[in-house]
């Protein structure tokens, strides 16, 4: 099991959290004008990376708040987590997000 | 290729089993081939196999990183059934389903194809409803699939828990008796065996790190670590890794990959005659002809590529089929692993030509693609001969996540095996 720190709340284990997918997917402001194209890769293409991941999670067993990770998705390790809004922590990724 | 029969087996237990040939051929890269597969599981080496046998083309190669049915055709936990609810999905995955009836015959090969019933079971009014939907869809496509009650599911399967005092009660459940299990090494190796013997070059230890295309963009060459090898037709079968292989000619897909665990328990005498899974509880469970019991759990709940997962995710299906099997409460579990699977949005697989020329893909299969190991290769091996999809497969593209013509099993069931 993951220990996942909740940057509101700390550590906690994996069992109190939900993964939300992947991070910094920006809904198409105006979604009429943009072509079937970005839609759909806005719904459904994901970057699926093998290596530092940008991921939402969420702690729903304990503050319910919504934040972000990276993790190295070939370790299952956690590198930072950060909340919601702000840019991925570049001096832990290298940039390679 | 030696002919595998009684006899043969006999006549060489006379000879201390000496003189058996090694079943396929250990072979180095050519420069160039016809075509190439990525990955041999079950599906690269069976779309390997047909390529050869239905479609002339025997100068063709299958690349694996690691050793043949190594990856999820390894791990599986078998299940074998094709009871799903849309049109397209019945007629690939029936397909399948019938020719794994003549596929010991026709590799010969003994994949251990075992059609003991696959029962899915209902605890809940959803689960019924659900449940019956699938069985009145499967008849109209010609699928076989039954509605149980209780009792009659008792009498199926005799260690099924049916009492009303149990946290998710059985309410009844779906059966296809044509359903049931195989072997899955030998399902690779049988195809690895039979495409070696047609001239295909099995090649291990040979992982594809980057995808070379001309100047119009079409594929020309893969490197590899085993280097530079030629071909302007290849086919992809890398189940959870193919977003990092398409990746290497840009092309994004709608996949997202996660751990899948099983277990296998100590070997004990047969007790359980058939397969049974649940989805409302995350819990599937057979016996295989060594004795183990094969249970598999949900997906983990993150993304990943370690081929390991949570132990708590055993945990929770542990518990459910303790309830539903109580006989098994004091069984040992002797150990557990992970693969990883590819996971579309609809959880429907992906048989299509892609954006770029002369690159095939078959992904997608997620936590259910075992079951469809033959009829998918064999609608793969089409696709990437005559560079347009067979009917079965015509559905299954990339392009249905831009136009919306989802195939969506996910929605219609929450399935997974
Ligand atoms: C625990 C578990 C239980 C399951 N249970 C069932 C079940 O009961 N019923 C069912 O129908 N399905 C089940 N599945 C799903 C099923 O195992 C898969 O859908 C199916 O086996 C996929 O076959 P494949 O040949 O496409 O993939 P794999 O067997 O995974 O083959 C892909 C191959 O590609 C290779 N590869 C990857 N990248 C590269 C590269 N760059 N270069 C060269 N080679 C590469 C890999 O090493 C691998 O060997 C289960 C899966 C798991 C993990
Ligand atoms: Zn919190």
């Amino acid at each position: 099991m993951l220990v996942i720190q909740c940057p509101f709340c700390g550590p906690r284990p994996e069992l109190e959290f939900a993964h939300g997918g992947e991070a910094h997917i920006a809904r198409p402001s105006d979604p009429a004008s943009v072509t079937i194209e970005e839609w759909g890769a806005f719904l459904y293409l994901r970057k699926n990376t093998r290596g530092v991941h940008a991921e939402r999670w969420r702690h729903v067993r304990g503050c319910g708040r919504f934040f972000n990770a990276l993790r190295d998705t070939t370790t299952d390790q956690f590198i930072a987590t950060y909340k919601a809004g702000e840019a991925p922590p570049a001096s832990a990724t290298g940039g390679a997000v | 290729m030696q002919k595998f029969s009684a006899w043969s087996l006999l006549k060489k237990s006379f000879g201390g089993h000496k003189g058996w040939q090694s079943q396929w051929r250990r072979a180095t890269p050519k420069p160039e081939y016809d075509a190439i597969i990525v990955g041999g599981g079950g599906h690269g080496l069976g779309a390997a196999y047909y390529l050869a046998a239905e479609h002339g083309l025997t100068n063709i190669a299958v690349l694996e990183k690691g050793w043949i049915g190594g990856g999820n055709t390894g791990r599986n936990t078998t299940i074998i059934r094709s009871n799903y609810l849309f049109d397209e999905s019945a007629r690939l995955y029936d397909h399948s389903l019938k020719m794994w009836n003549d596929l010991a015959q026709v590799l010969n090969y003994n994949v251990m194809f075992s059609p003991r019933g696959v029962m899915m079971l209902a605890h809940t009014v959803h689960d019924v409803q659900v449940i019956k939907r699938h069985v009145h869809a499967n008849r109209c496509n010609g699928v076989d699939n039954a509605w149980l009650t209780p009792a009659q599911a008792k009498e199926f399967c005799p260690p099924l828990n049916i009492d009303d005092n149990i946290r998710y009660p059985v309410m009844g459940a779906a059966l296809q008796r044509s359903g049931g299990t195989a072997r899955h090494d030998a399902v690779a190796w049988g195809y690895a065996r039979a495409a070696d013997a047609l001239g295909v070059d099995i090649i291990e230890n040979c992982e594809v790190t980057g995808i070379r295309r001309d100047a119009n963009g079409a594929v020309e060459a893969l490197e590899t670590s085993r280097g530079l090898i030629k071909s302007r037709k290849v086919g992809v079968s890398a189940a959870g890794n193919t977003s990092v292989v398409l990746g290497l000619a840009g092309v994004r897909l709608p996949l997202e990959s996660f751990p899948l665990q099983a277990l296998v328990s100590e070997p004990i005498k047969p007790v359980f005659p058939c397969v049974v899974m649940s989805n409302s509880i995350h819990a599937y469970v057979s016996q295989s002809d060594k004795g183990e019991l094969v249970i598999g759990a949900g997906t983990d709940a993150y993304t990943s590529y370690t081929q390991r997962g949570a132990l708590h995710i055993n945990a929770h299906t542990l518990e459910a089929i303790c309830e539903l099997f109580p006989m098994f409460r004091r069984m040992r579990m002797l150990r557990n692993w992970g693969g990883i699977v590819d996971v579309t949005p609809d959880r429907s697989p992906i048989i299509a030509k892609t954006p770029v020329q002369g690159l095939y893909v078959n992904c997608g299969w997620g936590t259910g693609g075992f079951k469809a190991t033959p009829g998918s290769a064999h609608v793969f091996a089409w696709t990437i001969a005559k560079d347009e999809p067979h009917p079965i497969n015509a559905p299954f593209t990339i392009e249905r996540f831009r136009d919306g013509t989802l195939i969506d099993e996910a929605a219609a069931a929450a399935v997974a095996h």
